[in-house]
């Protein structure tokens, strides 16, 4: 006898199962949940699983004065945290009408270009060990730990550099600085050849890679993707070229393209970019000493600031993508709503979870790294 | 570098090219920590001889990881500015981000090279620390991210302030600062760190970081309110006060402090007379007590004690010998410095609230006391110091020498009297710059030119007198002599005054800091003059006491004797003001709340 209200569980086929992937997991850029379904070993659903790592930046942001935002920022993105200062000083210098001096906008762009460097690196490493080759990932973590080193050296920290501010930069370049940049860009440049050889041009790497994750450019447009991963689909879109900010439109470089919008173009993609990132900082070596003067203008006492009125949005381009902050000020001494209109939010979420249906369960995690997604900007 | 076309297939050859790394030589690092670059943001140090525990690392922390700690045994002196407590760190919290470091007003706190900490788990307290000079482990490590010029993030500059200059204001009796601008006070009272220092050191305990607040929000009610919790005098403070509330601000320590008193002033000026009332009359109470007050003296100790008990429901009586209020503050102090409507704005606000002030009554004369013992639940004096003291040197009871302040008194009642063409003034304090050029002033008017001196005992290091009084009496023309002590009035045959000798001082106190001045005779000048004016000092006239009176009061070299709640030795009698605690209006106001909460105490 069965009681009256049971109902027979519809039982899925026995080649079909719901896999947790994550929230750790190698494969994974730090702590998040992807629930695959399967079919033998192709993925037939996903659904993101959002919300393990430091959550509630936007709402924490709220309660703090503008400045110490400035501390909190650069979390909501751990590989790449500059752009997060950079755009959040220039909502807060637009809705202030604050003139930032030409020389902090250098040091600016030069900043945000080593950071490029270090998550470009970082990506190119992870990639890599996705796809069990892990030399090129112990290669990339160590490339960029010197520029984490040069990071230490101008900010004081390595990771979370929090060196930007309303109005500038925190303090002046060290004496010798730009001579030990352009020391370590040479190294850079001698180190691309073995990574190419190791990595871009191994046949393994590239029949893993193409075709994986594909997607067309309309697709891309369709979906908000920006970043490496739209330009992989052949769309020439940079924020710094399309809407310059800070000084780049006085800086020469190219945008590279791929054709393929698959894992492959996307990690071809980057590594021309290391390559557009050396040049741009070059540029920055040779202009920074010909500027004088501040590197902050005047800003108000940090405790009894309040912004005027308003709402601002500014964009730049992070490593990952299209970087937005929408700001809101009621004219208080804190902010009034933040958003951040992050490029991880759309490509782990929407783009990844259309991305791995019909691929195998072995290249999801390839396909979360040639995207880059950073996860606490998914949770912010 | 060569591009990689999409459709390059590679080859499973490539990677062998990097076999080479296999006879290159590995890479060792050593053990050790390696050594933290010069901006390096680590372990925090704090140098206790110049922090002053002002909190405002604590404030500015955006994690929370800094706790004040009150630490037994150092020192602590609200007049100076300087609280016994330190900040403590939780490593638990701190993300280095080291804004502690660039808003520290005194500079003292700096993060270090030092990067390193374990424990057992028995130790995790180690991640909560004091920081002291000594750094985290006691081992030396140099400073990393310190104050810098370019990352300070406090405002060190005052913002200008409109002056009359010179040669305009010595023509007339016309205040000579214009006051802030709404924009200018909203930017200096944005320069407040809210460290409290102000509240502390200020005699009256005003609440100067809250109302600093509500003017930087453009709330000037909301100031004028906090104001009126601890002062009916504001008019008057917010101009002429003694800012102790300023040598204590800790964005003095490295800069000009917050301008408290001239942002106090801005609060008042912007709001209505009528609303001031209305904000003042806040907190009545509704009945009456059926209590009787007498307080003689109208002036800001007196006052305030009235303005306290009338808003408890007593019946105050104010009597006044003269036929002004203000007291000191009106026949002591300048126009120039304290315009008379300003005076009369406050006193206005405290007789709105039903402070019955009888004016030209004079205790003593009018009304004795005895009359005041029977009538009245409890008395307050505060008369003030009225009288000017004398050097005693010959001469001195000469007819053309003066007590400044019965001259001074004599200019605020438009009485007659000679304008000297030349005079002396003897002293180097505020009373002294007030009559040098109250009568600059009157030099000026009637015989179109300055001739004047002042001849202090002190010298210029050691000056009395505020140093804006110094300037602005050397830019009116006035002639400032220090080391001088008076020797004699000199008087000619006819019995005229023909000037003033003075010889070197060599030391104002012995070695037990007594005052003892000794002259070096053989430097002697003499200052040629019509008139000597003596301001070293003033005393209280006892009279009104009536002998048997003054017989049944304690009394301390002087002064009356009272207790730390303002009471004499009669039950029935309390002092205030200046009389008991020396000139200056900021303590005759916390004198004056003083007295009445020991009233109030007593009536209940």
């Amino acid at each position: 006898m069965r009681p009256e209200n049971y109902q027979a569980i519809n039982q899925p086929p026995s080649n079909e199962f719901e896999l947790n992937f994550g929230p750790n997991h190698p494969g994974i850029e730090g702590n998040y949940a992807f629930r695959v379904k399967l079919n033998g070993d192709e993925v037939t659903a996903a659904r993101a699983d959002a919300g393990y790592l430091h959550r509630g930046f936007e709402k924490l942001m709220e309660g703090r004065l503008w400045i110490q935002n400035i501390a909190l920022v650069p979390r909501i993105c751990v590989p790449d945290p500059v752009p997060m200062e950079v755009c959040y000083s220039l909502a807060i210098e637009e809705l202030c009408g604050l003139e930032v001096p030409v020389r902090a906008q250098w040091i600016r762009v030069m900043q945000l270009e080593m950071s490029r460097l270090a998550a470009h690196l970082f990506a190119f490493g992870g990639h890599a060990a996705t796809t069990g080759m892990y030399t090129p990932m112990f290669w990339g973590v160590a490339d960029r730990d010197l520029i984490l080193d040069r990071f230490e050296e101008l900010t004081g920290g390595r990771v979370y550099s929090i060196y930007n501010i309303p109005g500038g930069v925190r303090r002046e370049v060290p004496d010798g600085f730009l001579e030990r940049l352009s020391n370590l860009l040479d190294y850079l440049e001698s180190r691309l050849p073995d990574y190419d050889s190791l990595f871009f041009t191994n046949q393994v790497f590239i029949r893993r890679a193409r075709d994986v994750g594909t997607m067309t450019q309309e697709q891309a447009l369709k979906w908000g993707v920006t970043g490496p991963p739209l330009r992989a689909t052949g769309l020439e879109f940079d924020v710094r070229r399309d809407d310059p900010y800070l000084v780049y439109e006085q800086i020469d470089f190219d945008i590279p393209t791929e054709p393929g919008g698959d894992a492959l173009s996307r990690n071809l993609v980057r590594r021309a970019e290391l390559l557009q990132s050396i040049r741009i900082l070059r540029q920055v070596i040779a202009r920074l000493p010909t500027l004088k003067g501040p590197v902050r203008c005047p800003i108000p006492n940090p405790l009894a600031w309040n912004v005027p009125a308003g709402e601002s949005y500014t964009r730049v381009e992070s490593s990952k993508g299209e970087l937005a902050y929408y700001v809101v000020s009621t004219g208080g001494d804190k902010p009034y709503r933040v958003h951040v209109r992050g490029p991880s939010a759309m490509h782990a979420v929407q783009v990844l979870e259309k991305l791995a249906v019909g691929a195998r369960l072995e290249d999801i995690a390839q396909i979360m790294f040639s995207l880059d997604a950073c996860p606490p900007e998914v949770d912010r | 570098m060569k591009d990689i076309p999409y459709k390059y297939q590679g080859s499973i050859l490539n990677p062998l090219r990097n076999l080479g790394f296999f006879s290159r030589k590995p890479v060792t690092e050593p053990l050790r920590p390696r050594e933290a670059s010069a901006n390096y943001r680590g372990f925090h140090v704090n140098d206790w001889g110049l922090c002053i525990g002002c909190s405002t690392c604590q404030k500015v922390c955006d994690n929370a990881a800094i706790t004040m700690v009150r630490i037994p045994g150092l020192e602590e002196d609200p007049v100076k500015g300087v609280r016994n407590e330190r900040p403590a760190i939780d490593y638990g919290r701190c993300c280095w981000c080291g804004l502690c470091v660039d808003i520290c007003p005194t500079g003292s706190i700096s993060l270090t090279r030092e990067y390193v900490h374990t424990c057992r788990e028995d130790e995790l307290d180690s991640y909560f620390v004091l920081p002291d000079p000594n750094g985290m482990h006691g081992e030396y490590f140099p400073k990393g991210w310190a104050k810098t010029e370019d990352a300070d993030l406090v405002d060190l500059e005052l913002q200008p302030m409109q002056e009359m200059d010179a040669e305009t204001r010595i023509d007339s009796f016309d205040e000579i600062v214009a006051g802030f601008t709404g924009q200018h006070a909203i930017v200096e009272a944005s320069r407040c760190v809210q460290c409290g220092m102000c509240h502390d050191s200020c005699p009256a305990h005003m609440h100067a970081p809250e109302y600093i607040r509500h003017i930087w929000e453009g709330n000037v009610e909301a100031a004028v309110r906090e104001i009126y919790r601890t002062n009916p005098f504001a008019h008057i403070c917010g101009r002429v006060c003694t800012r102790r509330c300023e040598a204590a601000c800790s964005i003095g320590r490295r800069g000009d402090p917050v301008a408290i008193r001239w942002l106090k002033r801005y609060a008042m000026d912007s709001v209505s007379a009528e609303r001031i009332r209305e904000i003042a009359a806040e907190g009545k109470v509704d009945y009456i007590s059926g209590k009787k007050v007498a307080i003689i003296g109208a002036g800001p100790a007196g006052l305030t004690a009235a303005f306290d008990l009338v808003k408890k429901g007593h019946e105050v009586n104010v009597f006044e010998a003269l036929d002004r209020p203000g007291g000191m503050t009106r026949y002591g102090i300048p126009e120039y410095r304290l315009p008379y409507d300003r005076l009369d704005a406050d006193v206005e606000v405290i007789a709105s609230l039903g402070v019955n002030i009888q004016y030209n009554t004079r205790i003593g004369s009018d009304i004795i006391m005895a009359d005041l013992e029977r009538d009245y639940d409890a008395v307050v004096v505060a008369v003030g110091l009225q009288q000017g003291r004398s050097t005693r040197i010959p001469g001195s009871d000469h007819p053309q020498v003066h007590a400044a302040v019965s001259l001074l008194r004599k200019i605020t009642l438009n009485e007659a009297f000679e304008i000297p063409r030349s005079a002396v003034v003897i002293g180097g304090g505020n009373v002294a710059m007030d009559i040098a050029r109250s009568l600059a002033r009157k030099q000026k008017m009637v015989f179109g030119e300055v001739n004047m001196t002042v001849a202090a005992l002190e010298d210029f290091e050691h000056f009395l007198a505020d140093p804006e009084e110094i300037r602005e009496s050397r830019e009116e023309g006035i002639e400032l002599l220090d080391s001088r002590g008076p020797s004699t009035c000199r008087i000619n045959e006819r019995g005229e005054l023909e000037g003033l000798a003075t010889v070197g001082v060599v030391s104002i106190f012995d070695e037990q800091g007594r005052f003892a001045p000794q002259y070096d005779n053989s430097d002697a000048q003499f200052h040629p003059a019509d008139m000597v004016i003596e301001a070293i000092g003033q005393m209280t006239d006892i009279s009104l006491f009536g002998d048997e009176l003054t017989e049944r009061l304690e009394w301390n070299r002087g002064r009356l004797q009272v207790d730390d709640i303002g009471r004499t030795s009669e039950s029935w009698l309390w002092s205030a003001g200046d009389m008991v605690n020396g000139p200056d209006v900021i303590h005759a106001v916390a004198d004056g709340h003083r007295v009445a909460a020991s009233i109030e105490e007593h009536l209940a």
